[in-house]
């Protein structure tokens, strides 16, 4: 997933020469996303800040307004919190408040989630805190090929994104097309098709939702699985979509229960398509507790194959109470 | 003192008079309409530190830009915003110059370099280093500025700034209006030591001005502005000013106790920069008046024309209230 982002971003800076890309340690790349930038597009385009969120977020929002198209590299999701400011308060709202007089082409690239023992201050899933600003738009990819293609539509974007990459999974393989190619921003994908359940798998939870899905296969039982894909916007109408064709909902996603993800789609569902369901909803979500150290407590609190297996299967054998 | 009037040409210093004089007109207008319960929300008035905005502005184009503070009337109209379609923006009108969506704390003008008031405290700083950052790589001799307070002045924002503006050289200007008070604290209490010399650690170089006086301030931008536009990096400018009226119009109603001596304020109001700049003129030439009288009837009536055109200007459709989030919808 790494080298279809850094493919991306070789494209599109090469592509559009108002690109700047900038933040901590670009250069060196502690993720390789952005590695052999620096050499290629030179000092003025690829930019090292210094550890200062507050700042760099609030510069790609004047940079941006200021007519540049900027990617600006926060790092870890929890840094993300150090720059709020500029995200919630100036990126989110600028060009609502000035009644669209302006586009805001930024991208914002960072590791959210766990699953590296990175521990609770590098390990959060910063999507629902995100999505609840209203004014950013979320990527969350869930695989190789898609990595570049939503990486290139992020960037060509004229909204804040949020390009989100799975943290401890970027090294994960899958074929990527060489061509310049594009995917649209708010189309989910149906990754697996099946007629007895719908899986919502966000992000880095797709990988493991496609494993489960192909573990029931072998007992008969047909799991569909949609990919989201962006969280914002996200695309209601093929969830809706397949849960009127299953008639069950199963979401997983990697991130506190208390207003996940999860649960927005959970009451989407609920208020929309309730007539077509056969079964309680399922969230599949971490509980509401900090990301641990210890590799042990860390796998008892993130959504593993198991706990998702488990929801499903409970699902589709729940039956109403007589 | 001694720096009123300077060496600067007759015609740049009424133009100074003018804009100085419009801020402040239109700002008594908000403060008359705010007490009449004319407008929907809080706003910040600008009078007394006039001097600053327009000392500043003078050496700006429109493809200059110019990130501002609650506190942003005065730099939206020294920046060449239309005074009409500020007025519709503050009193919740269709034609407002942000369609009702903002108010007097977001007033922006993009066309016009103006990238807007803001309503956070310091969150202008990192904004006017990004538009240096444009400009910079852009090459044509363009520049930011900031404006901020000294309460924005203990924000951290501002020390990353200086830090990354010296690094990189962005021609940035950084200006803040120390006018005594952070909300309802004397700045005193909760600023140490003094905001210019915040610089001298990065490199930068600073200087205090009289914020009550255009000229002096005209002079120190003058200064600044070149160097950014040179290519010779940032600098902070420390405008010592003071703010006559509350920190927002409203609190009237919940200061109970005042949090400073009124006397401090006539002292203050004594050294009024628009009053100063006129003596000066009267002095250097009596007849002058004649100009300043026509200046004063030109700002009344652009006043009064604002009013007249936010008045007339319908209330925003409350179904458009969801629109223009994003771009690309």
């Amino acid at each position: 997933m790494i080298q279809a982002m850094n493919e991306a971003l070789f494209e599109e800076m090469e592509r559009d020469p108002s690109i700047v890309l900038f933040g901590e340690d670009v250069k060196a790349s502690l993720f390789g996303d952005t590695k052999g930038l620096w050499k290629r597009f030179g000092p003025d385009r690829v930019r090292d800040t210094p550890i200062s969120e507050a700042l760099i977020s609030g510069m790609a929002v004047g940079c941006a307004a200021a007519g540049r198209r900027v990617v600006c590299h926060m790092m870890f999701g929890n840094f993300v919190y150090t720059g709020m400011d500029a995200i919630a308060n100036q990126a989110a709202k600028l060009r609502y408040m000035t009644n669209g007089q302006i586009r805001l082409p930024i991208t914002f690239l960072a590791v959210s989630g766990g699953g590296r023992s990175a521990a609770a201050q590098h390990s959060d899933a910063i999507h629902p805190v995100l999505a609840n600003l209203g004014g950013v738009k979320i990527v969350m990819p869930g695989s190789p090929a898609d990595a570049k293609g939503l990486l290139k539509a992020a960037i060509r974007d004229d909204d804040p994104v949020f390009f989100l990459q799975a943290a401890g999974r970027g090294g994960e393989p899958g074929e990527v097309p060489e061509e310049d190619y594009v995917i649209p921003l708010g189309q989910a994908a149906i990754r697996r098709p099946g007629r007895d359940l719908t899986l919502v798998a966000i992000g880095a939870m797709v990988r493991p939702a496609l494993k489960t899905a192909e573990a029931l296969a072998g007992e008969g039982i047909e799991v569909e699985v949609v990919d989201p894909r962006t969280v914002v916007p996200l695309d209601l109408k093929t969830i809706l979509g397949s849960v009127r064709r299953t008639g069950r909902l199963v979401i997983v996603d990697e991130a506190r229960d208390t207003c996940s993800v999860a649960s927005h789609v959970a009451a989407l569902v609920a208020e929309r398509a309730f007539e077509a369901l056969v079964a309680p909803i399922r969230r599949v979500t971490v509980p509401d507790c900090c990301i641990p150290y210890a590799p042990v407590l860390e796998r008892a609190v993130l959504p593993s194959v198991e706990t998702i297996e488990r929801a499903v299967r409970e699902t589709l054998d729940w039956r109403r109470p007589a | 003192m001694a720096s009123i009037g300077g060496n600067l040409p007759r015609e740049e210093l009424l133009e100074m008079y003018r804009g100085m004089l419009t801020i402040r007109r239109m700002e008594e207008q908000l403060a008359r309409d705010c007490a009449a319960g004319k407008l929907p929300g809080p706003v910040h008035l600008y009078v007394g530190e006039e001097a600053i905005a327009v000392g500043v502005c003078r050496h700006l184009s429109e493809r200059d830009w110019i990130t501002s503070t609650h506190r942003g009337h005065g730099h939206f109209l020294a920046k060449g915003g239309d005074p009409a379609r500020m007025m519709a923006e503050i009193y919740g009108r269709a034609d407002g110059i942000c369609g009702g969506f903002g108010g007097s704390m977001h007033v922006a003008d993009f066309s016009k370099g103006i990238i807007g008031a803001n309503g956070i405290v310091g969150g202008g700083i990192a904004l006017a280093a990004g538009a240096a950052l444009a400009v910079q790589l852009d090459g044509d001799g363009r520049v930011a500025v900031a404006f901020f307070g000294d309460g924005a002045a203990n924000q951290g924002v501002l020390a990353e700034a200086l830090n990354v503006a010296a690094l990189w050289k962005l021609p940035l200007l950084l200006v803040c209006e120390n006018n005594g008070f952070s909300e309802f604290s004397p700045t005193a209490t909760v600023t140490a030591g003094s905001i210019a010399e915040r610089a001298r650690p990065f490199g930068l170089p600073s200087v205090e001005v009289d914020g009550n006086d255009v000229v002096a301030v005209w002079q120190a931008a003058d200064v600044a502005v070149r160097r950014a536009r040179e290519g010779r990096g940032p600098s902070l400018i420390e405008a010592r000013t003071y703010r006559t009226r509350g920190h927002v119009e409203y609190e009237v109603t919940f200061i109970t106790e005042p949090y400073r001596d009124e006397a401090e304020v006539e002292a203050w109001r004594a050294r009024d920069p628009i009053d100063r700049l006129a003596r000066r003129l009267r002095e250097e030439d009596p007849a002058v008046e004649a100009k300043l009288a026509a200046i004063a009837a030109a700002v009344e009536e652009t006043v009064r024309a604002a009013v007249r055109f936010a008045e007339a200007s319908p209330e925003p459709d409350p179904a458009s209230a969801r629109g223009h989030m994003f771009a690309n919808a």
